[in-house]
């Protein structure tokens, strides 16, 4: 889903930088007021953090013979609200752009749009149905992570695909190509990442009493 | 409060080794990135495309490359065992003195 370092035209990255600072802001904020006023919460917030950086380090083998890498940003969407994830994406994007050549500054914007502001997004309203349906945290958790990650791969494909319309299909026709190019390869990567952040939120969550000081199960706290 | 259990989070961890695993072991490929497919693609559709920016600093080599990759996650991996050493550390001591001062139980 990382957009190189040059492979959008100016206008594009202005566009994108500009819809997405405002994201960054409130989520920076938001940041702000979760470390004041639940101090307790710092260390399941760095968690959700160190998460999204392990996992969009790791480039997993795919049915398609070829290699991409989750996001991680559900977990931190669905415990903390995906503004919060909007700083904690842009972070490891800066850091995969700086040190690793992966991504780029002038295509940050797009990038974060599409991992750190699309993906939560998604995996937040899709957990908040699944939970609505009644069903389980662990399932809704599940959806969320694993839809989030393909709504991120969804994204770029329409960045990319606003840029590069082709000549003869259009921009349909331009984002069947990018999201043919990602689409397969990411599906049991997203069903990967799904069970992981169920297995992690389950090891934060098991022994305390993280879920309902966040608000996420109507409990009491003792 | 816990929202899988044991024996459920062992299978979505075999769920996963399975899911990487099986592709490599039965579909044959050249296994690069999908993100270096995606530029491919641009440069299919635009031949001849000249990125007009370049990252201000690329690793010099593919170790050290992969050395940063493997250190992001290293970090990444360090922060979450000592969040959850930390967490289930205060569980066992809370646990430890709830036991060692009986008189705090409620009756």
């Amino acid at each position: 889903m990382h957009i190189m370092e040059g492979f959008l035209p100016a206008t594009h990255c202005i566009f994108w930088g500009a819809i997405s600072a405002p994201f960054v802001i409130q989520g920076g904020r938001k940041l702000q007021r979760i470390m004041r006023d639940q101090p307790q919460m710092r260390l399941t917030l760095a968690a959700s953090g160190a998460f999204t950086f392990v996992l969009s380090a790791l480039k997993m083998p795919s049915v398609t013979g070829s290699c991409s890498h989750p996001t991680g940003t559900g977990l931190g969407a669905v415990l903390f609200g995906p503004p919060v994830m909007a700083v904690l994406g842009a972070i490891v994007l800066l850091f995969q752009a700086l040190l690793l050549a992966h991504g780029g500054l002038t295509t940050l914007g797009a990038n974060i749009f599409s991992m750190a502001i699309v993906g939560p997004w998604v995996s937040y309203f899709l957990y908040r149905l699944c939970r609505t349906m009644g069903l389980s945290i662990a399932v809704g958790v599940f959806v969320g992570a694993a839809f989030g990650d393909l709504a991120t791969y969804l994204t770029t494909s329409v960045e990319l695909a606003a840029a590069y319309p082709d000549a003869a299909s259009g921009y349909v026709g331009a984002f069947l190509k990018f999201f043919g190019v990602f689409a397969m390869t990411q599906v049991p990567l997203a069903i990967a990442e799904g069970f992981l952040t169920v297995v992690v939120m389950n090891a934060l969550s098991s022994k305390t009493h993280v879920l309902e000081e966040l608000g996420l199960v109507r409990g009491q706290m003792s | 409060m816990i929202i899988s259990s044991r024996r459920t989070n062992i299978l979505l961890l075999l769920g996963v080794v399975v899911l990487v695993v099986v592709p490599l072991v039965f579909i044959k490929g050249e296994y690069g990135g999908s993100d270096d497919q995606g530029t491919a693609a641009i440069e299919a559709l635009r031949p001849g495309y000249k990125p007009w920016f370049t990252p201000i600093w690329v690793p010099p080599s593919p170790e050290i490359e992969s050395l940063l990759f493997a250190l992001q996650a290293g970090l990444g991996a360090g922060v979450i065992g000592y969040v959850l050493g930390r967490i289930h550390g205060a569980v066992s001591a809370r646990d430890a003195q709830k036991k060692s001062t009986p008189g705090n139980v409620a009756h």
